[in-house]
């Protein structure tokens, strides 16, 4: 197992101390040893986006970054979405646009959605698509996706 | 068709509705339950070794060193488990002369694909597994690769297979009226390519997992499989190790996508299977993407030198091909890797009227990942053959590509009939969609703009396909061959005690929305709440026996099964109803989940109470009632071999003549699927095929080196299509529901990978042929464009 090391870090706002071995990943560290299986691992190279989630609100790709990097830090994975505001509206509008198959990308693709919308909310189609370059959905053909993330910046521009 | 009427257009009708999926609300909060979720007590992780040549001798494997590392509980060669587990054979007896030698699930003696499992190694965690394999010393004598599959029948090549004369699997050919007077009729025009169509994948993105937990108390068996067909594999499991099929339960919950990789036979599944039984506790083996790419099946792979003669007013005289094909060192098992040519040689030129037909394709071996049936298995290869060359021919005869169809496609009021290669067809509108997907892409407009750009130095292109896809399939796909593969699926459906209602079934759920669908057809014919009907599938403890989902089928399949189940536990409900109410059956129908007077909809009972009523009170019941509030119906299809369906796709695209990118800018796809059940899952299965046949034309190509080491094995170097390279996909429907159910509804699931391809590779060409240059081999890639405009340059 090698080297281990203690990290205190909250996780969907719990406070978690653990040890954990020095080279294991975020992904493994949240699936494996929290069973939070929430967060899927699709390439473990950083390119698919399965396992995306946010690391002191920032997305990040957890199979790319070490558990013991996250000491002193929080981390929300799909689980721990608020589901209130625009994280429930996002949910209504995947599942009313059917923006999701098989549902193995859709924690990510909710990350970076979430990103997408809370720091530039631009209804833009062509952009979301490129906000969106880093999260592979094999099912559809990403077009739901898009639909959906519009619905919820026009929706939320006219309230 | 069983005589059950139907109502399809009753006010509260749910079939044909966009109803948003309600279990996709798990998948939304993280709470789905894919296999690699699943601990077990006591498990232990496999991590497999896998040659890291294309053929060899195996000399030696020593693993002394590696049973002693951290973790390790045991390593397994294929030598060890030779003992418990029966070697498969991916033969079909239909496919006359198909051949393939026994396969072992670990390799024993000889590697024949770079990606092969040598041995197995058993560890607490992944990472102890992962880390004792390279402890593991494994020395081997490399062999001569056979890696290009045009040079795999020269005389000369080296055999692959001990005891084969050749590295030919198979062979087969249609011949069909007078193709050589075709071709040497001076009158007619012929147009030759040669076509190529490189290896691609699935890449599901939740790579194959399973777990395998043995209970030697009582012989029993079960596997967590991320798959497509629970009964097949449990009919291969209990064969293959020895246990009594009743004794093994294979369950599929979530699948994180599917698209024909996963209802295949891999070596490290049943080789976990086999280890958990030897061990006697649960085993896991989950995929990283290196070994997805080295072992889940590739497809196409297909080189077809094609010509076709077509007269001088455009009507197609005769098409002639011969295919090549290479699947690896063995036919797939148990679904074989013939029946992707066997498409080809049955679906090309399907939508025309074409009176000489000749068709050779031949199916070899080679040293390369094994291939097999994948997302609208043959149809990309055949739909690009013909329709291709018919743009080609029609550039020739400078006639329009929609008008040189509009001649040859087969007129919509001649069904039945049978196409060129014999296959029988009926109740298709090729005409009707060729005539909306106009209307719909607005192409006179397309055509004058693109005249104007190219002034410009824009060079946009437009094309086209007509084309089929296989759904439904009757026992003549598979079952007739011996193939322990069902054709027929059941439904059980339960009124419980609460008024809710249950469905079980056979096919399975890959993200597709079949449960949403089943559940879908229950409510609309029991007059209940959507979210009042609860469905399981993926069990073969606890659903019907039946084939699983493939071929496009579930809905056609699965879903009329539960439509006559569902009408049966309504003709159930309703007689005792009749004996509560003392009312005839007749008059009296559900609605909103209550009894209702079939007249005046006047509500009489709830469901919750007449369940109630049965399940506790019976005392309330004359003693000659005996209610049943459970049915369960299976069909089949049994009026023709398969069920074809037909679409028109249009592709806009751009290509940029100094770069080579191709951006598809648009892409309008109308599809005849039968009934629509969903448009709002139909319309997503539709785009989603699409893309992944934009992928096969345009990005995707497993990449082999002259040695037969696959050179691009992560997702930095496969590229699949991303969001912002695709464009907005604009679906329509004809429908034109088959007699051959009640329900009507065909498969939708392939249409869009087996008719993108033709349609972006017309498009690409008519971009670029005014220049001088045609491309007629996908992927078509940036270099590959280049290379082709560059031969004009030279010609020049």
């Amino acid at each position: 197992m090698g080297q281990t090391k203690k990290i205190k870090v909250t996780v969907n706002g719990e406070r978690i101390e653990r040890d954990v071995a020095v080279r294991t990943n975020l992904s493994d560290f949240l699936r494996n040893d929290l069973g939070l299986t929430g967060t899927h691992v699709g390439c473990e190279h950083g390119v698919c986006g399965a396992c995306t989630v946010r690391v002191n609100g920032q997305t990040v790709r957890s199979c790319l970054m070490l558990a013991v990097q996250v000491d002193d830090l929080e981390v929300t994975t799909v689980e721990g979405l608020a589901d209130s505001g625009p994280v429930s509206a996002l949910r209504a509008a995947f599942l009313k646009r059917n923006a999701l198959q098989c549902g193995y990308c859709t924690p990510g693709m909710l990350a970076s959605a979430i990103e997408y919308i809370e720091k530039i909310g631009d209804p833009d189609r062509k952009k979301i698509r490129e906000h969106l370059s880093g999260n592979y959905c094999r099912c559809t053909g990403y077009q739901s996706i898009v639909d959906a993330i519009c619905d919820v910046i026009q929706v939320g521009a006219e309230t | 068709m069983t005589g059950v009427k139907f109502d399809f257009d009753k006010p509260t009708k749910l079939i044909g509705q966009p109803e948003a999926r309600l279990d996709a609300k798990r998948l939304l909060h993280g709470r789905g339950r894919f296999v690699d979720d699943i601990q077990l007590p006591r498990m232990l992780h496999a991590y497999f070794i896998r040659s890291p040549i294309a053929h060899g001798k195996i000399v030696s494997i020593n693993v002394s060193r590696a049973i002693d590392a951290d973790g390790v509980v045991n390593v397994f060669t294929g030598k060890d488990l030779e003992n418990v587990v029966e070697p498969y054979v991916g033969v079909l007896s239909h496919l006359a002369g198909l051949r393939s030698p026994p396969q072992a699930p670990v390799a024993i003696d000889y590697v024949k694909w770079q990606g092969e499992p040598v041995a197995v190694v058993l560890a607490h965690s992944r990472a102890q597994a992962e880390d004792a394999a390279e402890l593991v010393e494994i020395e081997y004598d490399e062999l001569p690769a056979v890696v290009d599959m045009e040079k795999a029948l020269d005389e000369g090549c080296p055999l692959i297979h001990e005891g084969y004369d050749s590295n030919l699997a198979w062979q087969r050919t249609v011949d069909v009226g007078d193709v050589s007077n075709a071709f040497s009729n001076p009158e007619n025009f012929v147009v030759k390519k040669k076509f190529k169509f490189g290896r691609h994948t699935g890449v599901t993105l939740e790579p194959r997992t399973s777990i395998a937990e043995y209970d030697p108390s009582d012989d029993q068996l079960t596997v967590w499989y991320s798959g497509q067909a629970p009964h097949m594999m449990q009919f291969i499991f209990a064969k293959h190790l020895g246990l009594l099929e009743e004794n093994v339960r294979v369950i599929s919950q979530d699948v994180g996508g599917s698209f024909g990789i996963k209802v295949h036979t891999y070596g490290d599944e049943v080789a976990v299977a086999a280890i958990a039984k030897l061990l006697g506790r649960p085993i896991k083996f989950t995929a990283d993407r290196y070994e997805s790419f080295m072992s889940d099946i590739h497809a196409r792979d297909h080189v077809v030198d094609a010509r076709m003669a077509i007269s001088a007013s455009g009507q197609i005289i005769g098409l002639e091909f011969d295919d090549v094909t290479g699947i690896g060192p063995y036919s797939m098992y148990p679904r074989t890797s013939a029946i992707e040519a066997n498409q080809v040689l049955n679906l090309t030129g399907a939508p025309y009227v074409i009176p000489n037909y000749r068709a050779t394709s031949k199916v070899v071996f080679q040293n390369k990942n094994l291939m097999c049936q994948y997302r609208a298995v043959g149809h990309p290869i055949a739909m690009a053959i013909c329709d291709c060359l018919l743009e080609e021919a029609a550039a020739q005869i400078q006639m329009d590509p929609v008008e040189v169809r509009r001649i040859n496609l087969m007129a919509d009021n001649s069904y039945p009939r049978t196409s060129a290669s014999g296959m029988k067809l009926d109740e298709l509108s090729h005409q009707a969609a060729l005539n909306k997907l106009i209307e719909m892409m607005d192409y006179n407009s397309l055509r004058s703009d693109q005249l104007e750009l190219r002034k410009d130095g824009v060079f946009r292109g437009i094309g086209f396909v007509s084309m089929v896809e296989v759904t439904n399939p009757s026992p003549m796909f598979y079952g007739i061959g011996g193939a322990p593969i069902a054709s027929q699926d059941g439904a059980t459906v339960r009124l419980d005690a609460g008024g809710g209602i249950h469905v079980s079934s056979s096919v399975t759920e890959q993200g597709q929305g079949t449960n949403a669908i089943l559940a879908q057809i229950v409510a609309d014919v029991l007059g209940v709440d959507l979210a009042r009907v609860k469905v399981t599938t993926g069990d073969t403890k606890t659903t019907p026996y039946g084939g699983g989902t493939w071929a496009s089928r579930g809905a056609g399949i699965g879903g009329e099964a539960a439509l006559l189940a569902a009408n049966a536990l309504k003709e159930q409900i309703l007689d005792a109803a009749s004996v509560i109410l003392q009312a005839k059956p007749a008059d009296l129908d559900i609605k909103n989940g209550q009894i209702v007077d079939a007249k005046t909809f006047v509500e009489k009972l709830s469901l919750s109470d007449l369940a109630r009523t049965v399940y506790y009170r019976g005392n309330e019941l004359p003693d000659e009632a005996k209610p049943e509030l459970v049915a369960t119906r299976h069909y089949r299809v049994t009026d023709a071999p398969f069920v074809f369906t037909n679409g028109a796709m249009a592709a806009h695209v751009e290509v940029d003549i100094e770069t080579g990118f191709v951006k598809v800018l648009d892409f309008w796809a109308v599809e005849d699927c039968g009934r629509v059940i969903n448009p709002l899952l139909v319309d997503e299965q539709i785009r989603g095929g699409v893309v992944q046949g934009i992928g096969g034309a345009l990005y995707e190509e497993c990449l082999y080196s002259d040695e037969g080491q696959l050179l691009n094995t992560s997702l930095a170097d496969y590229l699949v299509p991303m969001a912002s390279e695709m464009p907005d996909i604009h679906v329509a429907h004809i429908e034109t529901p088959t007699k051959s159910s009640v329900l009507g509804a065909k498969g939708a699931g392939e249409a869009g990978t087996g008719g993108a391809p033709a349609a972006v590779m017309n498009a690409v060409n008519d971009a670029l042929r005014h220049l001088g240059a045609t491309i007629y081999q996908m992927p078509m890639t940036p270099e590959r464009i280049l290379s082709a405009l560059a031969e004009t340059k030279a010609d020049h």
